[in-house]
């Protein structure tokens, strides 16, 4: 039965309590002041992310593992610092596609409602101690991200995108249960924590069919070859105030998906699953880093260069050891602070009746906006790897975590991806800097507050690298 | 359906309940059937409302009487009927969709044979002394499935349900967030601004120049 809970003993699920509360309340007031005052909806939500902010920081803060709702909820300092990052990376992801959604008159107060449940189900993700929270999370987190996927209704390219998305993610969710009710039914038992116990070694064929099936939903939901094929089609589908949302936020879900399950659930299944998830991890890394070299569109280019990313992520976890984890954990985290910047620059970039998605748009950018041309270089700088920005250290820690267990072949292959990754990243510098800009391109007046959020994601991506001690600290400790 | 089989019941209630199983089962093995060959999708559709309903009885049967009484609410009272909405209202073209029917009829036999294997496979494994579930255990009398659900669904479960309903109203935000839309042209009525209107807002008096004739 379920042990008796005071108000206060419900603190450590704040972040969540906070959030469906106030998806609601913000709900309400769009519903009946959303058409007579239209900024009203992102001003709010914005203050309301600040508000949870600061009840997660006052409430939330837990010294150990804490378990709540008769074992369906876990909290723990991982997902303090994770839920923390949840709302500073989506308040900054809003802030960057409001001017674009309000330019193509796309802002509606349901997305801002839908950004904020979708958040939820992150939350519940990154706390979920049981298979039962773990695909509630993810389907909440999916339904919201079909939804906003779609949010443009007059825009065709965009519903193709969610359809495909919707279609693949339900197999893929599909995948998930089949692989949760084998492991449930040969195990009994639905809490991550007692799952480790369970599983006796050596484990059954049902148990290792069962984790087959969630390896493939959680490489799914990554993005990872061979199940990366909706993942260019989406980016460059959906609007790109819509791409921004979806390839930065979710990121952390992914990971906690992965931790949670993988590495805490099915802890006792470790050689197996990264037997599974090996050639997995390099097929990733070749097919994103060497196909993102063909594209021309910088939208989809930064699609494979997810792929390339998440090939890192899931090298990570291969390592099978806490360390290799908290390296995936620092990637993860940098991972979103670099591609919130690169899509925050094309926002940016773009104006009312032109997308500058093409790579030729960014021709001789630094003539017409320096401060534009300069974080993109900062942030393409770091992307590829290049000392000091910050990408270098997540890359290196991998690499390193890579090298202590002793995947030789691993190291070889993972630094000569990004030698070839880096060449596409550098070219995108030097249409910058270096091509003459096209004859007709107006620059475009951006909000000020906008031009500073972006300054101060493109100075994290040089200050992380310069002084890279105090999260990689983190990162390290929450993982012990 | 050697369920109850103890305590208080004669055997005269059990075959009874072995009587309506069958009696039920046939008549959801027969519309079920009926649910493939119909000609008409409408007949279809009704047949599986037979299917279900006939389903609900036997769930009865085993004592599941909230999943038996779900079943007819959820499954005929709504789905069915948007089905039946659906069919009505599309003008679909049951040529087009028999066309690749033959093409793909090694396809329904292969899993249909898989099925039987499997069936066959769970009602032979008695023969070899493998312990397959015989069914839930009586409950005592008074025993409320329902009320069971509930105390569950309200204290242990209490957190993935409420997330459940937060997944509902995200849909329902989806759902008007993609369809509902107002264009210009729009001819409907606003109730609100017809209650609201004063006579000066339709009714301006102006003073006319009596115009001369020249």
């Amino acid at each position: 039965m379920l042990e008796p809970t005071s108000w206060a003993g419900l603190a450590p699920a704040v972040a969540e309590i906070y959030l469906a509360i106030a998806a609601c309340v913000i709900l309400m007031v769009d519903v009946f002041a959303g058409r007579r005052w239209p900024r009203l909806t992102p001003s709010l939500t914005l203050l309301a992310l600040a508000l949870g902010v600061a009840l997660l920081v006052l409430f939330g803060q837990v010294s150990g593992r804490v378990v709540l709702f008769d074992g369906l909820y876990v909290e723990d300092p991982l997902g303090y610092v994770l839920k923390l990052a949840g709302f500073l990376f989506l308040a900054f992801a809003l802030l960057y596609s409001r001017a674009y959604m309000q330019l193509r008159s796309i802002q509606r107060g349901e997305y801002d409602v839908l950004a904020l449940t979708a958040l939820l189900g992150i939350f519940v993700l990154v706390s979920a101690n049981s298979l039962l929270t773990v695909y509630i999370g993810v389907e909440l987190l999916a339904l919201s991200v079909y939804a906003i996927i779609a949010f443009d209704r007059d825009n065709a390219v965009a519903a193709e995108a969610a359809m495909k998305y919707f279609v693949l993610s339900a197999i893929a969710s599909g995948a998930l249960l089949y692989g949760m009710s084998l492991i449930y039914g040969l195990t009994g038992t639905l809490r991550l924590d007692e799952l480790v116990a369970r599983l006796s070694d050596p484990l059954t064929p049902g148990v290792i069919l069962g984790l087959a099936f969630v390896v493939v939903a959680v490489c799914f939901k990554f993005g990872a070859v061979p199940f990366h094929m909706w993942l260019p089609d989406v980016y460059q589908g959906a609007p790109t105030s819509m791409t921004l949302f979806l390839s930065s936020v979710p990121q952390i879900a992914y990971f906690s998906l992965a931790l949670r399950l993988l590495t805490y659930g099915l802890d006792g299944a470790v050689r197996e699953w990264t037997v599974m998830l090996t050639p997995i991890a390099v097929l990733t890394l070749i097919v994103g880093n060497v196909v993102a070299i063909v594209q021309s569109n910088l939208k989809r280019m930064l699609a494979y260069s997810t792929i390339g990313n998440v090939g890192f992520i899931l090298l990570g976890f291969v390592t099978g050891t806490r360390a290799g984890y908290s390296a995936a954990l620092y990637y993860t985290l940098v991972y979103v602070v670099m591609v919130l910047g690169s899509f925050g620059v094309i926002l940016l970039a773009s104006r009312k009746g032109f997308e500058a998605e093409e790579l030729d748009d960014y021709r001789g950018l630094y003539a017409r906006d320096p401060l534009l041309a300069l974080a993109m270089m900062a942030l393409m700088f770091s992307t590829a790897g290049v000392p000091p920005f910050v990408g270098f250290w997540a890359k290196l820690r991998i690499i390193q975590e890579l090298w202590a267990t002793s995947h030789l072949a691993l190291v070889i292959i993972a630094a000569s991806v990004s030698v070839i990754g880096a060449f596409y990243y550098l070219r995108v510098v030097k249409l910058l800097y270096f091509d003459a800009p096209p004859a007709e391109l107006p620059t475009a007046a951006q909000p000020s507050a906008v031009r500073l959020a972006l300054a101060v994601n493109a100075l994290a991506v040089i200050v992380l690298g310069v002084l890279p001690g105090p999260l990689l600290d983190l990162c390290a400790r929450l993982l012990r | 359906m050697r369920r109850i089989a103890d305590g208080g019941r004669d055997g005269r209630i059990d075959m009874l309940v072995e009587i309506l199983f069958y009696a039920f089962a046939t008549v959801l093995v027969a519309s079920a059937l009926g649910v493939i060959v119909a000609r008409n999708p409408v007949h279809s559709a009704l047949g599986l409302v037979v299917c279900f309903i006939t389903s609900a009885a036997i769930w009865l049967l085993i004592g599941a009487e909230f999943l038996a009484i779900v079943l007819v609410l959820v499954y005929v009272g709504a789905v069915m009927v948007l089905f039946l909405f659906v069919v009505m209202m599309l003008d679909i073209n049951l040529e087009e969709l028999r066309r690749g029917f033959t093409r793909f009829a090694w396809l329904g036999w292969l899993t249909a044979g898989v099925i039987v294997l499997e069936i066959v496979g769970v009602v032979i494994s008695h023969a070899f002394g493998v312990d397959v579930g015989r069914g839930p255990l009586p409950e005592p009398p008074g025993y409320s499935n329902t009320t069971e659900l509930g105390r569950v669904l309200y204290t242990q479960f209490a957190y993935p349900f409420e997330l459940a309903a937060v997944l509902l109203l995200v849909a329902i935000v989806a759902a008007i967030a993609l369809t509902m839309r107002r264009r210009p042209g729009y001819k409907a009525q606003d109730v609100s601004r017809q209650v609201a209107v004063r006579a000066r807002d339709r009714v301006r008096l102006v003073q006319v120049e009596p115009e001369k004739r020249a």
